[in-house]
């Protein structure tokens, strides 16, 4: 990082500009996949494939909030589970109360018997649209408090990735802890309906579904415009040289705030998305573990690439589900290689994975290794 | 008076508990900036190392005492293992290696679960640990468990010989080089692959002592290190990499608030605030309690 020879590696994947005629291919491939989410996959697939596929795309939405964090920042965010959780308890809170009725309390208030009434944290979420808000703006707000403190004071690299574990930690043990009114370790389970909408009936599940992949396409496309805008360029600078970026008069504090906060919003969107698509929210679901499996999918896929970081998540979480039937105990052993691979042999992902091939057929004639690629780790 | 001794007795244990296994951590994360996320695995792996030697070794407090030099070498060796297949291929991509080493401890974790089963295992705790120490009689009595007392002793012990081992030693003062600056040592005939190596070994081995100190308060499980391995990398953030006297103090004093605020408010809550209160600290100080100080810009 302080190299001063680090010159832009040419044919770098992670560094190269935007050739010219990218941004046709790139509609090209984002017409594909709406073709693929709209048109292929609700014809080709059962009903219960597609509650699957939604689940996986709620997957890829937090994966694409950590390619603009981790990949274009270098922000090693291992605590999206609490963002994806805020955003999932908050929605599966407002339809429990839908679900009770006025006047009722959630069905698990009344077992375990302790309270009279909603607790005052509960109550705003009555209001449906308090609650869209607040799947996505608390989340971001929550970031936004926590990122200033932390790279205001220039907290970074696994500093900053250990406090974003912790506090992924830290919440699932708080709500596993408040049983009375989170639910504890259950979560929030058994949702019925999606703002008046009966989930038991299949064909508001594929509404479901349609709604989480226009939220995907939505978000995707929020991505590549930060990604490719000034902004984009800017981030990536701070990833690979914060202090020159310091130097030229930036703040880079703010800058890793912006793709931290957007991240975290995304996650929370995929959190509440999820709710309604699985019907269940828990804390097993937004704790360190859950947290680092959102991570994978991008290294897999390839950090800094949309695309990959897209495929590599839908992709990782098809193979948990298709490995999982078949061979429950190889699914572990299968998941920590793909860490081990993807990240030790292949750090752009599959995403690089032509480029590094053909880099590695230019450079043998001469005898010289091929490049290696620096991924611009804040050390 | 008793209650306020009594826990800071139980936070002093905790403290020597997260001592042991952050020392290992401090010492590799110091050594090559490397988090390695399989440590706790390597303290399940001590903690497997001395129920296997209670299975083979009737006696309970035989096996303990052997089980420490041999859980030592085998998480020790496990280490360098480690190092030699992934980690020195990492070099200078430290949040790449706290990916991979991840995906190692996953793999670990099945590894247990295939080989001794889902299910938590216990160990017997020798006689000698079982009973207690009474400090203050009478009606409100003041007990020390001396399995505690056991666990703070080797905890103490370790630190000594850590710390001394790096100031007298030519080993320690190799490590001490590579770790101020790494360029400087190499070009001063320092092997820093070997020195990489055996510090990662001695790390991890701390990791299986901290192992066989833990079978005497819980149970042993595939799932224990990560439970626990979280606090410990907090002691490090807070205490700083590259610095013993950081660890220690950040340990016991994280183990003391975590004891008198889980009495106070609940365990959930306690963990929160302990949270809390670290990033509060690294608004203070965001390096860490203490740092080597370097004219770097990083």
């Amino acid at each position: 990082m302080t190299e001063p020879t680090s010159a832009p590696g040419k044919g770098n994947p992670l560094k190269r500009a935007v050739p010219a005629g990218r941004s046709a291919r790139a509609a090209a491939g984002f017409a594909a996949a709406a073709l693929a989410l709209f048109a292929l996959a609700p014809l080709a697939l059962s009903d219960f494939r597609l509650g699957l596929l939604a689940k996986y795309l709620c997957t890829a939405m937090v994966a694409v909030g950590i390619c603009l964090a981790w990949g274009r920042g270098g922000l090693l965010t291992l605590g999206q589970g609490v963002f994806f959780g805020l955003g999932g308890y908050a929605m599966a809170m407002h339809l429990k109360i839908a679900d009770a009725g006025p006047g009722n309390l959630p069905d698990f208030m009344q077992l375990y018997g302790t309270a009279t009434e909603l607790p005052w944290w509960w109550r705003p979420f009555a209001n449906p649209l308090f609650t869209i808000a607040a799947t996505v703006l608390l989340p971001m707000a929550v970031a936004a408090v926590l990122g200033s403190f932390v790279f205001r004071r220039r907290v970074r690299g696994a500093y900053f990735a250990i406090l974003s574990q912790a506090l992924a930690a830290a919440l699932a043990i708080w709500l596993i802890g408040q049983q009375a009114t989170t639910g504890g370790t259950n979560g929030l389970t058994d949702i019925r309906g999606f703002f008046g909408y009966d989930l038991d009936d299949p064909v508001n599940q594929r509404m479901v579904y349609f709604v989480i992949a226009a939220a995907l396409l939505l978000l995707v496309a929020l991505a590549r415009q930060l990604i490719h805008s000034r902004y984009g360029e800017l981030l990536v600078a701070v990833r690979d040289s914060e202090e020159r970026v310091r130097f030229l008069g930036y703040d880079p504090a703010n800058v890793k705030l912006v793709a931290y906060v957007v991240a975290a919003g995304m996650a929370g969107l995929a959190g509440a998305l999820f709710v309604p698509a699985v019907g269940i929210i828990s804390p097993a679901m937004i704790g360190i573990v859950p947290s680092i499996e959102f991570v994978i999918g991008a290294a897999v896929g390839g950090r800094a690439s949309l695309a990959g970081a897209v495929l590599g998540a839908i992709g990782v979480a098809w193979a948990r589900t298709a490995l999982s039937e078949e061979f429950p105990g190889a699914w572990t052993y299968f998941q920590g290689l793909l860490f081990i691979v993807a990240l030790a042999f292949l750090p752009g992902g599959l995403a690089s994975l032509a480029g590094v091939v053909k880099r590695r057929r230019t450079a043998r004639p001469t005898g010289e290794p091929a490049p290696a690629l620096p991924l611009g780790e804040a050390a | 008076m008793t209650v306020i001794l009594g826990q800071t007795f139980t936070g002093v244990s905790i403290g020597a508990v997260l001592l042991l296994i952050a020392l290992g951590l401090s010492l590799t994360f110091g050594q090559m900036n490397v988090i390695n996320m399989a440590h706790g695995e390597f303290i399940m792996a001590g903690a497997y190392t001395t129920y296997v030697l209670q299975k083979s070794v009737s006696d309970a407090g035989l096996s303990l005492l052997v089980a420490l030099p041999v859980a030592f070498l085998v998480a020790g060796a496990l280490g360098a293992l480690l190092e030699w297949l992934l980690i020195r291929r990492l070099y200078l991509r430290p949040l790449d290696t706290l990916l991979v080493t991840w995906g190692v401890s996953l793999m670990l974790q099945q590894l247990a679960r295939d080989v001794f089963g889902a299910p938590n295992v216990q160990t017997r705790a020798p006689e000698l640990l079982t009973g207690h120490i009474t400090v203050v009689g009478g009606a409100d009595p003041l007990t020390f468990a001396n399995s505690r007392l056991f666990i703070l002793t080797l905890a103490v012990a370790a630190v000594v010989a850590l710390s001394l081992t790096l100031r007298l030693t030519p080993l320690g003062r190799r490590i001490r080089g590579v770790v101020q600056n790494r360029d400087l040592a190499e070009v001063s005939g320092i092997s820093t692959e070997r020195v990489d190596r055996t510090a990662f070994f001695i790390g991890s081995g701390l990791a299986g002592v901290a192992g066989v100190a833990l079978t005497l308060v819980g149970p042993i499980g595939p799932t224990m290190g990560t439970n626990i391995i979280i606090d410990a990398f907090l002691v490090i953030v807070v205490g700083g990499i590259g610095r013993l006297r950081g660890t220690v103090i950040v340990a016991f004093v994280l183990g003391i608030m975590q004891s008198v605020l889980e009495y106070s408010t609940t365990v959930s809550v306690a963990k929160v605030l302990v949270l809390v209160a670290i990033v509060a600290f690294l608004q203070w100080r965001p390096q860490g309690l203490y740092t080597l100080r370097t004219r770097s810009l990083v």
